[in-house]
């Protein structure tokens, strides 16, 4: 039996990874579920191929529009939706970021008392559960149509987003260094600034930069329920069918985006 | 003086670290702590100013009982306890000078320490330190660009810029070479002669801690096991501490002086990392 393993250099043993669920029927039941699932719900999607045939002849119009892109017989609204929607986002992201540090702080288990974790946690999940448009739809009723309603909305998704991202961080740096800081009789604050910020500065700038051109992309959505920028003199070419002036705002849009991303990319790289 | 008394530690998983411990420290004393990972070094060390909270027992820094202090006064008591660590825990991204200057810490307040203000005297004196352990060339570089053995010796002047009563060092040359090792080993107990500083030093090695200290202390399974001078550590003393093993090469490198640097090249040393340390941090 045991001596098996040494009669030849033919008598191989094989070998297969073990399986990941290890009770053969539950793992078939399992797949077979999966797989019957994904038939019957893609079979329940209504196609109503009537629909798409004229869809398609709208879809063209749009693309034709696209290729021949208008900037010239909008431009003055163009250029002043441009404005709003940056001005909007770096303010909203200066705004957003300020504000997310110390709930970003207050969020990482690692370095705050529970209460304090417990509150910022629950200030993240609030502003992460609703998407920008409602809020902006929100805001936007308060406070009127306009770019002010859009600086609040993209300030309040930029706290949820960045407290959490930072807060993740943190609670990831190399306890080794902070715990050297604590040991020479460090205060809270400075095991914070000497520990930790040197940490999480390069992440949080590039998460900043990162954001900033998130709510310049946002900025061109929340406008269309009228919270100013670029968005709303998007959404009114689109409803005067002037799908040559759309394109030209969504082209400069993808070049702005373009821009930041190369900007980004080259600070992150500088900053590490 | 520093006085451990009855000391225990148990993890919140319920790992017995330590059992009892009590010893004494003697003004100017450096001491050797050896034992097999897992016998609870990082742990005693880690008591001492509690970054590891002891479960019971005291420790005594002079009069002072450390273990019953509030958090301001633990605050304080760390400042005279300096600290040196395995993989030097320099804060990587900042300067060696802002290194340094963070032994400081506890002297200074938030919004000085926030502009890099500190008093003339820390800054002249932490000049001096850099001078000592010869790195007055490097300042301004970050803490990442420097190798091991300097970056070493950037966390010794960090501790010694506290101006400590104690130094409590964690497995000083656990990532360095065989040479770089007894470089900063004869710095650290130099620097502890000159001043007089008692030391605590955590160490794998057995032959370096022969070279180096007057007086050993073995740990096995969380209990002083072993407390002596670097002779009386004979192959059944090591065979209690670590376990069953040929000590032989061992006690012969010991009565060589180990000053021939070839034949560690199989020294404990170049044993990864301490999983214990990381463990007992979590």
């Amino acid at each position: 039996m045991t001596d098996a393993g040494m009669t030849g250099a033919t008598d191989y043993r094989g070998w297969t990874r073990p399986p990941f669920i290890k009770r053969p029927w539950l793992r078939w039941a399992l797949y077979g579920g999966g797989l019957l699932y994904l038939v019957l719900a893609v079979a329940s999607v209504e196609v109503n191929w009537v629909r798409v045939w004229e869809g398609l002849e709208r879809g063209q119009r749009f693309i034709e529009g696209f290729l021949v892109p208008d900037f010239t017989s909008r431009w003055e609204d163009i250029l002043q939706g441009m404005e709003e929607s940056l001005t909007m986002s770096v303010t909203a992201t200066v705004v957003g970021v300020l504000i997310s540090i110390p709930i970003g702080i207050g969020a990482a288990r690692n370095i705050a008392p529970l209460p304090i974790y417990a509150v910022c946690r629950a200030i993240v999940a609030l502003s992460r559960s609703f998407q920008e448009i409602i809020v902006a739809i929100l805001f936007v009723a308060m406070f009127g149509f306009g770019p002010f309603a859009g600086f609040l909305t993209l300030s309040f998704a930029t706290i949820g987003f960045l407290a959490k991202l930072l807060a993740e961080d943190i609670e990831d740096i190399d306890e080794a260094q902070a715990e050297a800081v604590r040991a020479t009789g460090a205060g809270w604050w400075q095991i914070v600034n000497y520990a930790i910020q040197p940490q999480v500065m390069p992440r949080l700038i590039g998460l900043s930069l990162y954001r900033l051109d998130i709510n310049f992309r946002e900025s061109a959505v929340i406008g269309i329920v009228g919270a100013g920028g670029i968005g709303a003199t998007l959404n009114t070419a689109m409803d005067r069918y002037e799908y040559d002036s759309a394109a030209a705002i969504l082209i400069l849009i993808i070049l702005i985006v373009m821009a930041a991303e190369y900007l980004s990319g080259y600070v992150r790289k500088w900053v590490q | 003086m520093l006085r451990l008394k009855d000391l225990s530690k148990v993890y919140a998983t319920g790992d017995r670290a330590l059992t009892d411990v009590s010893l004494t420290v003697e003004p100017g004393q450096v001491v050797g702590l050896i034992g097999p990972s897992g016998a609870g070094k990082s742990t005693l060390i880690r008591c001492i100013n509690r970054l590891v909270e002891p479960t019971s027992g005291q420790v005594y820094l002079g009069d002072m009982d450390i273990t019953g202090l509030s958090r301001g006064g633990l605050r304080r008591a760390r400042r005279r306890i300096g600290m040196i660590f395995q993989e030097y825990a320099l804060v990587e991204r900042l300067t060696v000078m802002e290194n340094v200057l963070s032994g400081r810490l506890g002297y200074v307040g938030f919004w000085r320490s926030f502009f890099r203000k500190f008093p003339p005297a820390s800054i002249e004196n932490a000049y001096r330190l850099l001078d000592r352990v010869g790195l007055s060339d490097h300042v301004n570089k970050r803490a990442d660009a420097l190798s091991g053995g300097q970056r070493q010796r950037v966390g010794i002047a960090r501790a010694l810029e506290q101006d400590p009563d104690l130094l409590l060092i964690d497995e000083p040359t656990a990532s360095l070479d065989p040479k770089t090792s007894r470089q900063i080993m004869r710095l650290i107990v130099e620097i502890c002669d000159e001043r007089g500083l008692p030391a605590i030093i955590n160490i794998h090695d057995v032959a370096l801690a022969q070279q180096f200290v007057r007086r050993v202390i073995g740990l096995q399974s969380g209990r002083v096991v072993f407390d002596g001078s670097p002779d009386e550590l004979t192959a059944d003393v090591l065979t209690q501490i670590y376990g069953e093993e040929d000590w032989s090469a061992t006690i012969r490198k010991a009565d060589e002086d180990g000053e021939d640097i070839d034949e560690d090249a199989d020294h404990p040393g170049t044993v990864p990392v301490d999983r214990e340390r990381l463990a007992g941090l979590t």
